[in-house]
């Protein structure tokens, strides 16, 4: 059976991809008036990168083929 | 690139970009793919209604922490906390932790060697079928009940948050929950648990993080909480000392003995909705870890809720009220604060994260219902009272179609709740009824040989009457809560804390009384479901650090700290 742990790795690093792709568009086109505050810090950019980097590690860590 | 998607209605509290909606999507192609991924591994008994008893401590664990960890909860218990400040941290802490170690420890050795499917099944073991069959009905009316109303509240939150239309809220989502559930049963619920539990963390996750960095730290965050509202705010325990001296008008008996000892104890020992996770681990030490690694992660959890209620007072520009007063005029009422908070730091994805947060969050209580439901209907009141002798696939089908028409009756509860309001409260009261008197008759029974069946059944029932009886007497006359709750300061969640301590001890001397006036039983049926008449396996040669005892001790340790730190 596939490991639980694969879906939670898929279900990251999908989410992380569009997350951090949503902010490298914000990052090179920044909006005139950002709707919201410390938009300085572009969370999702880096918060983007950590769900994808650990849905990587989960999705091959427990991926069905090497996890059996 | 990312245009903003007008959902249904323009003025909403936050706008999804096509990216929020695309992860949104994605997170229910997820959940129905799991669905269809189990179907074929849930054909037996054992299988669907107890995911075939093989889930391991962590899976166990956090499946039993998600399942209270519903959307409702996380933004009632935000509004709670900028209503009252870091008092509503009790119901995290010493409204949960002691309980959940309690159950580990002391309650589920009885639970899990006597391999019963259910706590109303436990109850036909230890005090005969009258017990079960009041419990079973009673938990199965309510479970259901509950369900339509966490839906009807949920696709108002989402109406007001997101502009979803009500029927397209309460429709899609019950139906995924149908679907994914009666394909793949406990197993399909507690999979997508876990996997709401990681959805929360990252999507709620950034509202601490960035808050704390906006308001300057924790040193200031207090400091201008105490301006804004009082010094009280930031205190657990030091205002405490009487009624008047708190945001919550609570005094800390009704803290320490309502909420930690009868209400707690009550919900997370006896509540089939969270022990059913439990009982689905693979061995009995899983099985006792699995409640200390969700009392482990529930400490964490006021993180996400707690801290983001504390920041909207400090950093809000506008002020919240009550719903009532926001109805009134026009602004934001407490329960916005969690989607204020999103809406303040989450840019495109982040925001959809967050709300996929929100909508696994309430899916996957509402898979908890069902589940927990179509087990009790099925094993505790179809099987002994309709149906004793069918096959195993049967008990399958029935509880495959029982999913589905649970889920429907909790769409017909949505929507008399959409008609009648009022029915809300009635129902979530009803539910509180029943779950301290619970606690007594399981507690007596586990640890007192002498407690008889009678006495288990009048104490059950005495106990829940009670309950009932005070409440009734409170909405009548709304100046006897000075009686019930023991003060004229007292609010109404001191009302809940002092009718749940009440009932139990009335629950508690019934059946003492008419145990001692009846006859015991012998002592040979007593074995595998009493303290001391039940030999508890050994958890094998284990290095210390791998025992459950051990764990306990940790968690108790850092539960201590955290409450002599926020004293």
């Amino acid at each position: 059976m596939i490991s639980i742990w694969f879906f939670i790795g898929i279900s990251l690093l999908v989410n992380g991809a569009l997350i951090l792709a949503a902010g490298i568009y914000e990052l090179v086109n920044p909006p005139a008036h950002p709707a919201i505050v410390l938009f300085n810090l572009h969370a999702n950019v880096w918060w983007g990168a950590c769900l994808l980097l650990l849905g990587i590690v989960y999705s091959i860590k427990f991926a069905p083929k090497r996890h059996a | 690139m990312m245009p903003t998607v007008s959902m249904f209605v323009a003025n909403t509290l936050v706008h999804l970009s096509s990216i929020d909606v695309a992860i949104v999507a994605f997170y229910f192609a997820l959940v129905l793919g799991i669905g269809f991924y189990l179907r074929g591994k849930s054909n037996t008994g054992e299988d669907f209604f107890m995911a075939g008893r093989e889930m391991t401590a962590w899976v166990a664990g956090l499946s039993f922490l998600s399942a209270n960890l519903g959307a409702l909860e996380l933004m009632g218990w935000a509004g709670s906390a900028y209503q009252y400040g870091i008092l509503a941290t009790h119901w995290y802490w010493i409204g949960a932790i002691p309980a959940m170690l309690f159950l580990a420890l002391v309650m589920m050795p009885f639970y899990y060697i006597s391999k019963t499917h259910s706590v109303p099944g436990y109850l036909k073991l230890r005090f005969g079928e009258d017990s079960r069959i009041l419990s079973a009905v009673c938990f199965a009316f309510m479970t259901v009940l509950m369900s339509g109303v966490n839906m009807f509240a949920m696709a108002k939150v989402m109406q007001i948050v997101l502009g979803w239309d009500l029927n397209f809220s309460i429709w899609v989502s019950s139906l995924t929950v149908a679907i994914y559930v009666a394909l793949g049963g406990l197993r399909s619920a507690i999979f997508n648990e876990v996997l709401q539990f990681f959805l929360i963390w990252a999507g709620a996750l950034m509202i601490p993080v960035l808050g704390l960095y906006e308001a300057g730290g924790w040193a200031n965050l207090k400091v201008e909480i105490t301006q804004r509202a009082s010094a009280q705010y930031v205190h657990l325990w030091s205002g405490l000392g009487h009624f008047s001296t708190n945001p919550m008008g609570i005094h800390w008996t009704g803290i320490v003995f309502g909420l930690g000892a009868v209400i707690s104890m009550g919900y997370w020992t006896t509540d089939f909705l969270v022990v059913q996770r439990i009982l689905a681990a693979k061995d009995l030490r899983s099985a006792e870890m699995a409640p200390i690694i969700g009392a482990g992660f529930k400490m964490l959890v006021p993180i996400i809720v707690i801290l983001p209620g504390l920041l909207g007072l400090a950093v809000l520009p506008m002020h919240l009220t009550g719903e009532a007063q926001a109805a009134i005029t026009g602004g934001h009422s407490y329960n916005d604060v969690l989607p204020l908070m999103l809406a303040r730091y989450c840019g495109p994805g982040l925001l959809g994260l967050g709300v996929t947060a929100l909508i696994a969050g309430f899916m996957s209580g509402m898979a908890g219902n069902v589940s927990a439901f179509t087990t009790v209907w099925t094993y505790d009141i179809y099987r002994p009272l309709i149906n004793k002798t069918a096959s195993d696939s049967h008990y399958v089908s029935m509880g495959r179609w029982t999913t589905i028409i649970g889920v429907l009756i909790s769409v017909g509860t949505a929507y008399l709740v959409m008609q009648f309001a009022s029915i809300m409260d009635y129902v979530q009261a009803l539910f509180s009824f029943f779950i301290a008197p619970l606690f007594g008759t399981v507690i007596l029974g586990m640890l007192w040989r002498r407690a008889s069946k009678a006495g288990g059944f009048w104490g059950l029932l005495c106990g829940t009457a009670s309950s009932v009886g005070m409440w009734t007497w409170v909405k009548l006359d709304p100046t006897a809560l000075r009686y019930v709750a023991l003060s004229p300061d007292a609010k109404g969640l001191a009302q809940d804390m002092y009718q749940a301590l009440w009932s139990f001890l009335v629950c508690v001397v019934v059946t003492v009384v008419v145990s001692l006036a009846s006859q015991p039983r012998p002592a040979a049926e007593l074995n595998g479901l009493v303290y001391g008449m039940t030999e508890v396996p050994a958890v094998g040669n284990l290095p210390f650090y791998h025992k459950p005892l051990f764990w306990a001790g940790m968690v108790t340790a850092v539960f201590i700290v955290l409450n002599i730190i926020f004293w």
